[in-house]
């Protein structure tokens, strides 16, 4: 590469998937991103989601060119694109603090990868990308006059107007409050949905990730604990970190003593429980149970013939509006959420310190390995 | 301004303290605090400008040497024009070669710093103060030694035959690197304040949008420096146009003076010299603030305007 040329010369035209083979990132002594394949059909919403330190901005950047992998391949489609640089790569990001070049109009900003590029319609691309997020009016203003939520759009606009093959976004909405931000993963779904570019969103926010991805990755430790459709996600978690770290869960740690049918039996603290065989990661031996705190009923009344019902005492009862939760303790001393509609005309009678019945439907349990320490951690990041 | 947002407060904000007057007892706060600097600046700074601006237009009692009367001569002005046009053009010949050599040896040591230096960086900033822990004379005296004829640059260049002269000392270029020397901290200090303050993140985001390493210096990190450069270069250029220390210590008595040599002379060794050495002060300081706005207006951010 001439020192003096401008431009991208060693620019990749790269079409498809993409996928990451066996990647693994190391610093020092911390591995970041650990053996991490991945394949991210073309044109799909993809979340990456895990807690600070789980290695998704670090696999983020790997894609972006800003990290090289110590091992693995970065493959955009047939496309080798391991080792090279940022600037040769159909990728562009919007990151986590927009970075917009302080010095340039927004106008400026956005044509800024079309004019590298040689588009001798740069200014005609910026502007189509600014309308696109709705940011026209701004077009003449530099970045410190914007807020915070503007920068954003235009941090936005400065990465589509390239078209790149994959569009990467770093928690692009952490630094937005909480209206602007349901109000912004709208739009960004919206966005995508009308070029059809392939997004990978790196966030923290397990609802964020939920509400636009059609695939979310649920990273820990550097590697990914699960991959799926988020309703498939959170109907059943396979591993405790993602039964702690989408959603919130009712866990019990017990043993399968049997089985009945397509039910696994479980004993969880004294308590004979039944987990749908398919629905549970282990077939033998210690188990995790769990079931979802919307998924439990709670009654004064012993529920009759269901068999799986525990008896609890009531801690707390907080009502919301649509809904009132309760904190009960079980008997193996865990304490579970319990989530109900306030659907009825009677108000609940329920209180702190009242003996209760919970009951399920048990095709709503599952089953993961047992292993108290992620589950805390999840717990804890979430 | 103040009395609009003193009325809009009065009218919106009748039950707790009105904005208005807090801004208005913190304007008369801040008048008092400004007041022993301003003071300073009006007995030690002001008034002696119009003195010498006085001086300068002054005339000589003919056949009283060293006597002068009051008077509106603006014949000193063109003495100091047409008999030191040289001088002038070799100040700012000089300063500008200064500037422009303590730019290239400041900006890539700033940007090293900056970016590449790591736990180092503690070290090159002291290796960069530490120099004005030694009196200004003695660094350019010492630098006299450095270049002497028979000190070790000078006899290395002349062995190469690399020295058309044969000499350093007494030459513009042992003149313009005194300069660069004594001024380099200047430049050093606020490009790296500006590239230190600058977000990795931003540079990054010029290599995401394809523009490689260089493309990428010259249309992010250079820009977002330039308030540095522009602050150094003035800091460095402004003082180097006046100096007379390098030019006494290290250039010729004939070929290398610059206009603070001749303001010296003019002032303390010429009988009647002083309206021409007022003249010249003047006349320095209008170029230089001319050159400065123009400057300024042509690269200047809003930081610095």
């Amino acid at each position: 590469m001439a020192l003096f040329s401008t431009g991208s010369s060693g620019f990749r035209r790269a079409q498809g998937d993409l996928h990451l083979e066996a990647v693994t990132k190391e610093f020092a002594a911390f591995t970041a991103v650990d053996d991490l394949s991945l394949t991210v059909p073309r044109g799909s919403f993809f979340a990456l989601l895990g807690p600070s330190g789980c290695g998704k901005t670090t696999t983020l950047r790997m894609v972006a060119g800003l990290e090289q992998p110590t091992r693995g391949r970065v493959l955009i489609g047939d496309t080798d694109l391991t080792g090279s640089r940022p600037y040769e790569r159909p990728v562009n990001t919007v990151f986590q603090s927009y970075a917009l070049f302080p010095h340039l109009t927004i106008r400026d900003n956005v044509a800024f990868g079309p004019k590298r590029r040689g588009d001798a319609d740069a200014a005609r691309s910026a502007e189509d990308a600014l309308e696109l997020v709705q940011m026209s009016a701004m077009a003449g203003r530099k970045p410190a006059q914007l807020s915070g939520g503007q920068q954003q759009r235009v941090a936005l606009a400065r990465a589509l107007v390239n078209r790149p093959e994959v569009l990467l976004l770093d928690e692009p909405l952490g630094a937005l409050d909480l209206k602007l931000r349901r109000q912004m993963q709208v739009e960004l779904k919206r966005i995508q949905t009308e070029v059809g570019l392939t997004f990978i969103h790196v966030t923290h926010d397990q609802e964020e990730a939920m509400t636009m991805a059609d695939t979310v990755a649920v990273m820990n430790a550097g590697r990914i604990e699960q991959m799926g459709h988020p309703e498939e996600l959170y109907d059943l978690p396979r591993t405790s970190f993602v039964a702690n770290f989408v959603g919130q869960s009712n866990l019990g740690t017990g043993r399968i003593t049997g089985a009945d049918g397509h039910d696994l039996v479980v004993e969880v603290a004294g308590t004979t429980v039944r987990i749908p065989r398919d629905r549970s990661a282990v077939t033998s031996g210690p188990i995790m149970f769990g079931v979802r705190p919307e998924k439990v009923r709670i009654s004064t009344e012993q529920p009759a013939g269901a068999g799986n019902d525990v008896k609890a005492t009531v801690m707390d009862v907080s009502f919301t509006g649509v809904a009132t939760q309760f904190l009960v303790t079980v008997p193996s001393g865990a304490v579970w959420g319990v989530y109900e509609q306030n659907l009825d005309v009677e108000r609940n009678t329920i209180r702190p310190g009242d003996a209760v019945w919970l009951g399920w439907d048990s095709g709503h349990a599952f089953g993961v390995e047992a292993d108290e320490a992620s589950a805390e951690e999840a717990r804890v990041a979430s | 301004m103040t009395a609009l947002a003193h009325t809009a407060g009065a009218g919106t904000h009748a039950g707790g303290p009105a904005p208005g007057q807090g801004r208005r007892r913190g304007g008369i706060a801040a008048y008092l605090l400004l007041l022993p600097g301003a003071l300073w600046l009006v007995l030690f700074f002001l008034l002696p400008l119009i003195q010498l601006f006085a001086v300068s237009l002054q005339s000589g009692f003919p056949g009283y040497p060293g006597y002068y009367y009051r008077d509106v001569n603006a014949g000193n002005y063109l003495t100091a024009i047409t008999q030191f046009a040289g001088h002038f053009g070799r100040s700012l010949l000089y300063a500008g070669l200064a500037t422009f050599f303590a730019f290239v040896l400041a900006y890539p040591l700033a940007y090293a710093m900056a970016f590449k230096a790591g736990r180092w960086r503690n070290v090159m900033m002291i290796a960069v103060i530490a120099p004005f822990f030694t009196s200004f004379i003695l660094r350019t005296i010492a630098w006299r030694q450095i270049l002497a004829d028979e000190g070790p640059v000078a006899r290395v260049l002349n062995t190469l035959h690399l020295l058309p002269g044969g000499r350093i000392t007494e030459t513009w270029v042992a003149v313009v690197a005194g300069l660069t020397y004594n001024f380099l901290p200047f430049m050093v200090l606020p490009i790296y304040a500006s590239l230190e303050r600058a977000d990795p993140k931003v540079i990054e985001a010029g290599g995401d949008l394809y523009a490689n390493g260089f493309t990428t210096f010259r249309t992010v990190t250079l820009p977002v420096s330039l308030p540095g450069v522009i602050a150094g270069t003035l800091l460095t250029f402004i003082p180097a146009a006046g100096d007379y220390v390098n030019a006494e210590l290290l250039g010729s008595d004939r070929s290398t003076k610059m206009v603070g040599n001749v303001i010296e002379s003019q002032f303390f060794r010429v009988l009647g010299g002083f309206p021409v050495a007022a003249a010249l002060s003047f006349t320095l300081m209008a170029l230089i603030l001319a050159m400065v706005f123009v400057y300024v207006r042509r690269f200047g951010t809003e930081e610095l305007l």
